[in-house]
């Protein structure tokens, strides 16, 4: 439980970064946390205490094994984050060139 | 049937070849990748084809079966997106030769074009949940870069709040597909919505729902959620713009959401009431205040954005009536949408392309300069205005008929005289464009421009006249999918497929 709880903080953190930072890279920070926190309760997901790893040695042996999916799918994700993070750093350069700052409330040629 | 994972690898292939292509000769890129379009339309009309004898076809990814490997289910719901995807991504990939012949390194925006493509047409044709997450990902990921193609301030910072609100919807479906895999143990589409039976109406039923719903209206900018849009379509270049606001929104937010609230987590009009009603108030919320607020703007493009908003909400507002007319209405109003809105952005990428500015205010005595454009904006306008014989008028109609057969008079009232708001804030542009004499130096546009733009205005007088052929075959079997429900799981499992 404690580690579920601890996923939910993280995320919170992360959340708190996007909403009250006014640095771009800050932001993107938070993005970076509440990626690492979906991850981690995805992987805890398919943890189970004292399981062995998925892998069949003997077919007569107690299958007690620790669920290899979310494994593969938490792979997959951070693959996804990071080539999010890699293009959100990118236009955060790009924007630092045009505008010389990374506060968002002097990045605001946009009305909406 | 071996053509299904076609619509995904070629736009996947070309995607890569078009870098190689691109070194060796530069206009073959264009040509490939328009080609590659056209083709997507060809299988796509065979897709429709199948599906009129065959309503579900699962092809299994390398042989596993279903609850096991991962499936693609197209059915007839899927073939209408797919077909309404090749459409759009034909004209934008036509427009774009003459249009991008000012910005450099063309062959990217192909690629990213290609790689959206792919990710589109992966998201409507998928069986599987996470890989639905990963199709998304892949094409939200290019279309965050093709609205920063300029580089310029204002489109790195329109990028940049796109790819904030964009990540946040991502990141809530993948912790929502972590939750429904920690409950049920499954990811395909087909076993979760069996195993979700067991748990409805419970706490976890809703919450799962309501997250879901909540990334998706983030992604189809749903009104509260709608300040994303409303940068990004103005700053993107306007081949790009008029796919996002054509059919990425449906794609995203749309489609998946309608997939998983009828045929997931199977609820229905007579069972969820409350439910529905909540969509068809999401719907209104959408239209009216997007419709009111565009009025006071002056710029062309940005004034399209905020009718796209208030489209998307007559399309859930249709869905929200559930039943099979709103239903259909829904479904013909994506395909009204599509063309027509796709043919605004188109004409606004022309004027800027002549006039060089979007500022309708600034622009004048357009309509005798370029009147393929004009005429095309007329056209579109009256078919989002909802004019008959134009396709926009059936949606319309459908839906109204719709909401009356559900005893919502009040709501078909509304939706009619809701309509009148476009007529005003498209006639804004139509007066001060076009109407207005004035002098000009704008250049007619150029001719693969005409041909992407006139391609539209065909297709939305052909498809408005031929409207029960239409119903009859693509959107009337797509309502019926949607409507199936959780016999779509059934489907799925029953489907002994002959893939290879």
């Amino acid at each position: 439980m404690i580690v579920f709880a601890s996923c939910i903080i993280l995320f919170l953190i992360g959340l708190y970064a996007i909403v009250t930072k006014r640095n771009l890279i800050k932001i993107a920070i938070g993005f970076v946390l509440i990626e690492y926190a979906v991850n981690l309760f995805f992987a805890l997901v398919g943890f189970k205490k004292g399981a062995l790893a998925p892998i069949i040695t003997k077919l007569d042996t107690p299958h007690n094994f620790v669920d290899p999916i979310p494994q593969a799918l938490v792979l997959t994700a951070i693959v996804i984050g990071l080539a999010t993070t890699a293009l959100m750093l990118t236009v955060i350069l790009r924007i630092y060139d045009r505008y010389k700052t990374f506060d968002i409330a002097e990045i605001k040629r946009l009305k909406g | 049937m071996a053509f299904i994972p076609l619509f995904i690898a070629l736009p996947l292939f070309s995607a890569f070849l078009i870098p190689i292509l691109g070194k060796i000769y530069k206009p073959l890129v264009w040509l490939l990748s328009t080609a590659v379009a056209f083709v997507l339309f060809v299988l796509a009309l065979y897709g429709v084809a199948v599906s009129q004898e065959i309503s579900m076809v699962v092809y299994k990814m390398g042989n596993w079966p279903p609850p096991l490997g991962i499936v693609m289910a197209y059915d007839s719901f899927s073939a209408f997106m797919v077909l309404v995807i090749s459409i759009i991504v034909f004209a934008c990939s036509m427009f774009s030769l003459r249009f991008l012949s000012t910005y450099t390194g063309n062959w990217k925006f192909y690629t990213l074009l290609m790689l959206m493509t792919a990710g589109m047409m992966g998201i409507v044709i998928t069986g599987d949940l996470f890989n639905m997450f990963v199709f998304l990902e892949i094409a939200a990921l290019s279309s965050y870069a093709l609205v920063a193609f300029g580089l310029k301030g204002e489109q790195l910072e329109a990028s940049f709040k796109y790819i904030v609100m964009g990540e946040i919807a991502g990141l809530i479906f993948l912790l929502t597909i972590a939750l429904i895999y920690a409950k049920t143990s499954t990811l395909n589409l087909a076993d979760i919505s069996t195993a979700l039976q067991f748990a409805k109406n419970t706490t976890f039923f809703w919450m799962t729902l309501g997250m879901l719903l909540f990334a998706f209206s983030i992604k189809a900018a749903l009104v509260p959620f709608h300040s994303w849009l409303l940068d990004a379509y103005p700053a993107a270049p306007a081949p790009i713009s008029s796919l996002l606001a054509g059919i990425c929104t449906k794609v995203f937010g749309i489609y998946t959401s309608a997939r998983i609230i009828f045929n997931i987590f199977g609820l229905s009009r007579a069972n969820d009431p409350l439910f529905f009603n909540f969509l068809i108030g999401l719907g209104l919320l959408s239209i009216i205040f997007a419709g009111v607020t565009a009025f006071s703007q002056n710029d062309y493009k940005r004034l399209l954005a905020y009718s796209s908003i208030s489209q998307v909400g007559f399309i859930l507002l249709g869905f929200g009536i559930g039943n099979y007319y709103g239903v259909l209405g829904a479904i013909l109003f994506i395909l009204a949408h599509s063309l027509a809105k796709g043919l605004l952005f188109l004409t606004s990428g022309s004027v800027v392309h002549s006039a060089g500015t979007t500022d309708i205010k600034k622009l004048s005595g357009l309509g005798e300069r370029m009147s393929t454009t004009a005429w095309s904006f007329r056209i579109g306008a009256l078919s989002v205005i909802g004019m008959p014989p134009l396709i926009g008028f059936f949606a319309k109609l459908f839906i109204i008929i719709g909401a009356i057969k559900a005893g919502f008079l009040w709501i078909a009232i509304a939706a009619g005289v809701l309509s009148l708001l476009s007529l005003g804030y498209l006639l804004r542009i139509e007066n001060n464009v076009f109407m207005k004499k004035g002098k000009s130096e704008a250049k007619p546009a150029p001719f693969t421009m005409r041909v992407a733009m006139v391609l539209l205005v065909v297709l939305i007088v052909l498809v408005g006249v031929g409207y029960q052929t239409i119903v009859d075959y693509i959107a009337g079997p797509a309502a019926h999918a949607l409507l199936r429900g959780l016999e779509y799981s059934h489907m799925v499992f029953n489907y002994f497929s002959m893939s290879f």
